[in-house]
């Protein structure tokens, strides 16, 4: 029996360490010895974006991926698909459409319409072994820049790529590193925004836990073009993996010469330090990030001076984000003419999508500019679970709106989403269904910046404190009509006087929801929320007929408001009941549901 | 308290203690931008800031009390409150939200008696609530110990806080 020479790549991203990737690696590592397959390599890998069905691993160079792997199915893959080259077809994706079998990884549909560019390396090489990475050309685009083109020379190819910055406002890149090294200064600085605050995004994670070397090379060709000699990145400090990984990246940068004194000979002198951010969303801000790099609180402040001009320790410096800095790499790489040629008129190139919410692959998608909300929605995402009805996506987490389901096929670019009152931003597409209350959403978007408005300026931390308590009273039945307009009024003046970012776009979730689904601001004036997810508006009641008697609910109700005989149907006290849900979960046999406070009960 | 609290390190007994401030002393000067580094160690060790260590490192690097206390007090990943054993971490992100991490706050909040930011008289548990963790792809998630629970429900949440009581329990029994 020969064996086939084969690598298997295990994710070992934060997703699937999550869902214990761990016990299966050591699984497979532990079968593998004690078979003695010698020719059989086990490759530990970032993030292949498919989240939803991790653990994942895939076998190559066959480019099959086995789904949703425990320890016990080890053995079969081991012995069916490594030893005896069958595939193991009940392990493998299932499409839930058709219902078939899909082995190979590029016929998931999840990956089929993809075109991954940023994140071509993620899942495919171990991020913490830096000769992995230079193997496939990585530090070459690098090397190319400093020995063979001037500074001037770099900034042009950025500029034809038409590249904008990935970190939300879409501000070319070029221009902005053009403004930079145009500026006199004995120190010059470049700055990596790792601080991922948006709820809801976590591009920026996987790339450093799962390509670190890209941003690295990013920075340095970066520097170069600009002129700077100190690079820091400033990391979230939630994100555990993701510093750890780029911390090591650093390190074996520096003993491969490409971070350090006289880099490649050529006298260039360019490192980087990490900055671990500690908890507060407005540090995604420039002005807010520098002065957290500096040590002090983290206060946005007035721009002019623009970082360009002023930045930290009041130097120029440029700031881009963590996607903007790993794809400079692939942009030199694959030629800036033909990176400009991706996407549409109003922007090139790719952009990474962090899809979650209520939708069947959940995950990371890297797409063209320009990819329809439907094809992301339906064919990447493969759809609402459950049989339940798609109502809006989120885009763009607290800054962003919600775009409902009648704009399915708006084009995807920074110009259209602004155009529709949500933004692009960070990426972040969160897919809502029949069951989410708008009104809610708003709420929890506000009641997220109100918290993390640092105060510095009254129309942010004065504003949306009054927009929460407008919600809060929609949210209790006890808004009148009036108050939808006098919530629009506040929300377009925070917009308007706001000192930073975050007070600017605050408003956008309350502001799209009103003009999109005002319906809902309406019902909960008259009391109703007919998604059920407003406490005060809704109670829940035992459909008697399917009720078992087991009693489950009322053993487990925190606040004693169920009764019943054994056997017999249950009931359930409005006034006690806290609407906590938890009776739901526990019944055996669906026969609690939520209705509207006013309805009667029955069936 | 007064000047009680002005405890230099000569003062601290324990070496473990002792060891870990030598250390932050010792790879820290007043420099431009250390502040934050310096509290996210003393947090490291503590798992909060002893308001004694504050004011030993603010006179041994001189660095004004007030200006660190600026910068502890903004950012919410610093505590004045002594911390529980386990820390659970609830994710409130907007995927969460949407798929039931209220709930599951709740639930833990009613099973430990104590609400978001608040530790349980034993010193055991602590409940935070955080924005994102940026696990949403495996929403709803929580973090014990450092380690990322996803894709929850009632019943995982359950079992992983039995698990933890348990071997709390035994620990106890065996000494």
């Amino acid at each position: 029996m020969t064996i086939k020479r084969r690598k298997l790549l295990i994710c070992r991203s934060t997703g699937c360490n999550s869902l214990d990737a761990a016990a299966v690696h050591d699984e497979l590592v532990k079968q593998l010895k004690e078979r003695k397959l010698v020719d059989v390599e086990i490759k530990k890998t970032g993030c292949r974006g498919f989240c939803e069905a991790g653990p994942s691993i895939l076998v190559q160079p066959d480019d099959v991926l086995y789904v949703h792997i425990k320890p016990k199915d080890v053995t079969e893959i081991v012995e069916k698909h490594l030893m005896n080259n069958e595939v193991v077809p009940h392990l493998v994706y299932m499409d839930p459409q058709t219902e078939g079998f899909v082995p190979k990884m590029d016929e998931i549909q999840f990956f089929h319409k993809q075109k991954k560019i940023t994140l071509e390396h993620c899942g495919l090489i171990d991020p913490e072994n830096i000769d992995e990475y230079i193997d496939l050309g990585g530090y070459e685009q690098f090397e190319k820049c400093v020995k063979e083109s001037k500074n001037y020379e770099v900034i042009y190819d950025i500029k034809s790529s038409r590249l904008r910055g990935r970190g939300g406002a879409g501000f070319p890149t070029g221009l902005k590193w053009e403004l930079c090294a145009k500026e006199v200064g004995d120190v010059k600085y470049v700055v990596c925004n790792g601080d991922e605050g948006d709820p809801g995004a976590f591009m920026d994670r996987t790339l450093l836990e799962s390509d670190p070397h890209s941003v690295i090379e990013g920075m340095c060709i970066g520097a170069y073009a600009i002129g700077a000699t100190q690079g820091f990145i400033y990391l979230r400090a939630e994100y555990k993996l993701a510093i750890r990984r780029f911390d090591i990246a650093i390190k074996q940068a520096r003993m491969k010469g490409f971070l350090g004194k006289n880099i490649f000979g050529t006298g260039f002198n360019f490192d980087i330090q990490l900055k671990k951010g500690a908890g507060a969303f407005v540090c995604g801000e420039e002005t807010a990030l520098m002065a957290s790099i500096e040590g002090k609180r983290g206060n946005p402040r007035p721009r002019p001076p623009f970082p360009a001009q002023s930045g930290l320790w009041g130097k120029p410096t440029n700031i881009n984000n963590v996607k903007t800095w790993a794809t400079i790499p692939h942009i030199f790489s694959m030629g800036a003419k033909e990176y400009s040629n991706i996407g549409t008129d109003d922007a090139s190139g790719t952009v990474i999508l962090a899809l979650t919410g209520k939708i069947n692959n959940s995950g990371l998608v890297e797409i063209p500019m320009g990819t329809t909300i439907r094809d992301v929605v339906f064919d990447i995402g493969g759809g609402i679970p459950n049989g339940k009805k798609f109502k809006a996506i989120q885009i763009g987490g607290p800054s962003g709106g919600c775009i409902p389901a009648n704009y399915l096929d708006t084009l995807m670019d920074y110009k259209t989403l602004t155009e529709l009152g949500a933004i692009m931003g960070s990426g972040g597409v969160i897919v809502l269904d029949e069951d989410t209350c708008m009104v809610d959403l708003a709420h929890y978007f506000i009641t997220f910046t109100q918290r993390e408005s640092c105060g510095k300026c009254a129309p942010c931390r004065v504003g949306t404190l009054k927009m929460l308590d407008i919600l809060t009273k929609f949210k209790k039945g006890k808004a009148v009509m009036e108050d939808i307009d006098r919530l629009k009024h506040l929300a377009e003046i925070v917009k308007k006087t706001s000192l930073c970012g975050l007070g600017q776009t605050a408003p956008n979730p309350v502001l799209t929801t009103i003009r999109y689904f005002r319906h809902e601001y309406e019902a909960h004036v008259n009391g109703k929320c007919s998604a059920l997810v407003c406490k005060d508006l809704i109670q829940y009641e035992v459909i008697p007929t399917k009720c078992i008697g087991c009693g489950l609910c009322a053993k487990n109700c925190p606040v004693n408001a169920i009764t019943g005989e054994p056997k017999q149907a249950h009931l359930i006290n409005p006034q006690e009941c806290i609407r906590c849900g938890l009776c739901i979960v526990q019944c055996p046999s669906q026969a609690i549901r939520k209705i509207n406070a006013t309805q009667q009960g029955g069936m | 308290m007064g000047y009680k609290t002005l405890i230099t390190i000569a003062d601290i007994t324990n070496t473990e203690e002792k060891m870990a401030i030598e250390q932050i002393l010792k790879n820290y000067h007043n420099e431009n931008g250390n502040i934050i580094s310096i509290l996210q160690d003393i947090q490291d060790h503590y798992n909060f800031l002893p308001s004694y260590v504050l004011n030993l490192i603010s006179r041994e690097l001189k660095i004004p009390l007030s200006k660190i206390y600026s910068v502890a007090t903004f950012y919410t990943q610093f505590s004045f409150n002594e911390k529980g054993k386990h820390i659970i971490t609830v994710c409130d992100g907007t995927a969460c939200h949407v798929k039931g991490g209220p709930l599951l706050r709740d639930y833990i909040s009613t099973q430990l008696g104590i609400h978001p930011g608040e530790t349980t008289e034993d010193k055991l548990f602590s409940l935070e609530e955080v924005s994102c963790l940026g696990c949403c792809a495996i929403a709803p998630v929580m973090i014990i110990d450092d380690k990322i629970h996803g894709s929850l429900t009632v019943r995982k949440v359950n079992k992983i806080l039995n698990t933890v009581k348990k071997s709390e329990a035994a620990e106890e029994g065996s000494q």
